[in-house]
């Protein structure tokens, strides 16, 4: 296991080499000025060339990826133009949000799907069959920032069981922490447990066909026993394939999601830093999420080729 | 089967399918509010009125009025332009870069495949919505730009499925009796090869306007699409947060116009996909 994600890791490299190269050129080799982008069209040439000497924008590109990946490597992403606050250390002061907000969704989405798409796979073209599919076709067509106005409107404003936006910290009080994550939690989730349950559905129901099913259940076991024990275990294969693959999604989504409900997390920060035309802490968060991305997506192939022992051997 | 053709016998199967009928009268209703928006809509949608600011639904505004006394009906109707402009042209730009860079990897391999393949490769490295912000936030936030950068990381999606479809393609027998009669290999990928792209393209292209829309609305919604007085359902809905407690209308109509669009993409996808499997019966 541990030979197979130094191996991953290494042919990782170059593709994160690419990456930082990629982010880089989003923000210096696109038509617009980076000092023009910061201070405004409306600046002075005199201005605009003493901003561009001191950020180094006036050297040659290719020195300027250098130094400026040399500096990355070391975890310096340089500092934020507005509050000269290191760009790495706004990331990190933010990241828990966003990593909780993440963990959230993720076991709400799969505290939906998981016995959803077992049951209407189990009972098929029953009513809870029925239920599930509808389920799975609105979670899915429904977008997140609309679904959280809903929710909002519904458990903030007119049940007022839950706070409508807001964060309290984890440290300051856990059940405070808990109440401002269920909603945004939901948010994120659903479109995730919609794909889940569907794709949870269509590998149970395959693996449901298989002969050792057949075998288990001429064993005489329980249906509970066939399901649980035999079934579940490779069906459950293709909700990692699935989670893996939505990893992406869900990253992006906790943009909107955190906007939605004045979470201070990392994708809220890059929206701040757009609109204040902070371009080193949004070229730093691209860095950081498709970073992030990348090794996330690392972890999900080697833990799927952990569970499946086909793909290992192969 | 009884001789028909593989369109007549997808046609026949997709009439057959619900999933499919009910995504294209959503799809053709969406495409006819587009059409006919300025029929349909009772108002300028860019009229403001502020005697009647925040009214709830009524006979005379059946959505009722937005923050500024807009009609909200004639703002979702004619915001469904945005959305196809939204659809059709990430859609293009998608097709237009991915293609060519499909059928070139597939076709000619090798270090071209693998060059194009990284590339990919790279595109995808990044979440979709956080690349399309980035190029996005560069370029200034404008519909035009926001679209470009939704056809952006769509490109990787086409030129992949291509290069899969290409790969199957290729091995078949009628490709090497062409190349056997001499045809060049524009003619080959041209005549021979494109036509059996066609089936997956449109199931994906079908997929990736539904995205579009979401991800159109999301940007525009973030204020980083559409911009104001343009009608988008995006930034109605962002224009609705402010005033939930006291107009919860104002974002019940352009959520569920976003909802039902994508809807009918997705299930029109579902019934096309679903209508080429007998493809694999023959």
């Amino acid at each position: 296991m541990v030979k197979l994600l130094g191996r991953r890791l290494l042919a990782t490299i170059p593709l994160l080499f690419l990456v930082s190269l990629v982010v880089f050129a989003l923000v210096h080799a696109l038509p617009g000025d980076p000092a023009v982008l910061f201070l405004g069209e409306e600046a002075d040439p005199e201005t605009l060339a003493r901003f561009r000497v001191r950020l180094g924008l006036d050297r040659p590109l290719v020195a300027q990826y250098a130094a400026w990946l040399g500096r990355a490597l070391r975890g310096d992403l340089g500092r934020s133009l507005r509050t000269n606050q290191p760009v790495a250390e706004a990331i990190l002061e933010r990241l828990p949000v966003t990593l909780e907000l993440l963990v959230a969704a993720l076991s709400v989405s799969l505290a939906i799907a998981i016995p959803m798409g077992i049951v209407s796979a189990v009972k098929r073209n029953s009513g809870v069959d029925l239920v599930s599919t509808v389920f799975a076709l609105v979670g899915f067509a429904m977008p997140g920032f609309w679904l959280g106005i809903i929710l909002i409107y519904v458990f903030a404003l007119l049940l007022r069981w839950l706070p409508p936006s807001g964060w309290v910290p984890l440290p300051a009080s856990v059940p405070q922490n808990l109440l401002s994550l269920v909603l945004p939690a939901f948010t994120l989730g659903t479109a995730l447990a919609a794909l889940v349950t569907r794709q949870l559905r269509s590998g149970m129901l395959e693996v449901l066909r298989q002969d050792y099913v057949r075998t288990a259940q001429a064993k005489g076991l329980s249906e509970r026993q066939v399901v649980g024990k035999h079934a579940l275990k490779n069906a459950l294969i293709s909700v990692v394939t699935v989670v893996g693959l939505q990893l992406g999604g869900l990253l992006g989504n906790t943009i909107i999601t955190e906007t939605l409900f004045a979470l201070p997390g990392v994708g809220r920060l890059m929206i701040d830093s757009i609109f204040s035309r902070d371009f080193f802490v949004v070229q730093g968060v691209i860095l950081f999420l498709a970073v992030g991305y990348v090794l996330s997506n690392l972890l999900v192939d080697v833990l799927y080729s952990y569970l499946d022992p086909r793909i290992r051997l192969h | 089967m009884d001789g028909a053709s593989l369109t007549a016998i997808a046609l026949r199967q997709f009439r057959r399918s619900h999933v499919g009928r009910v995504g294209a009268a959503l799809v053709a209703t969406f495409l006819g509010l587009t059409a006919l928006a300025p029929l349909l809509a009772p108002y300028d949608p860019v009229a403001t009125d502020f005697a009647t600011v925040l009214a709830p639904p009524s006979w005379t505004h059946p959505f009722g009025t937005d923050d500024i006394g807009r009609d909200i009906l004639s703002r979702v109707i004619h915001g469904s332009r945005v959305s196809l402009e939204a659809g059709l042209f990430t859609v293009a730009v998608a097709l237009v870069v991915g293609l060519p860079l499909g059928l070139a990897a597939g076709f000619v391999g090798g270090r071209v495949d693998d060059l194009i393949m990284r590339a990919v490769e790279v595109i995808l490295s990044f979440p979709t919505l956080v690349l399309a912000l980035g190029i996005t936030a560069i370029l200034g936030p404008k519909l035009i730009h926001a679209l470009f950068a939704i056809g952006v990381v769509f490109v990787p999606h086409f030129a992949r499925l291509i290069r899969g479809q290409v790969l199957a393609v290729k091995e078949n027998d009628f490709v090497a009796a062409a190349t056997a009669l001499g045809a060049t290999d524009l003619r080959v990928v041209v005549l021979h090869v494109l036509p059996n792209c066609i089936a997956p393209l449109l199931v994906q292209s079908s997929f990736s306007i539904s995205f579009a829309i979401l991800t159109e609305a999301a940007l525009s919604f973030l204020g980083l699409g559409t911009q104001p007085p343009t009608p988008s359902w995006g930034i109605m809905l962002s224009t609705a947060r402010a005033y939930l407690e006291q107009a919860p209308w104002l974002g019940a109509f352009p959520g569920l116009a976003i909802f039902l669009t994508v809807l009918g993409f997705n299930l029109l996808g579902d019934g096309i996909r679903d209508a080429l499997d007998p493809r694999l019966t023959l």
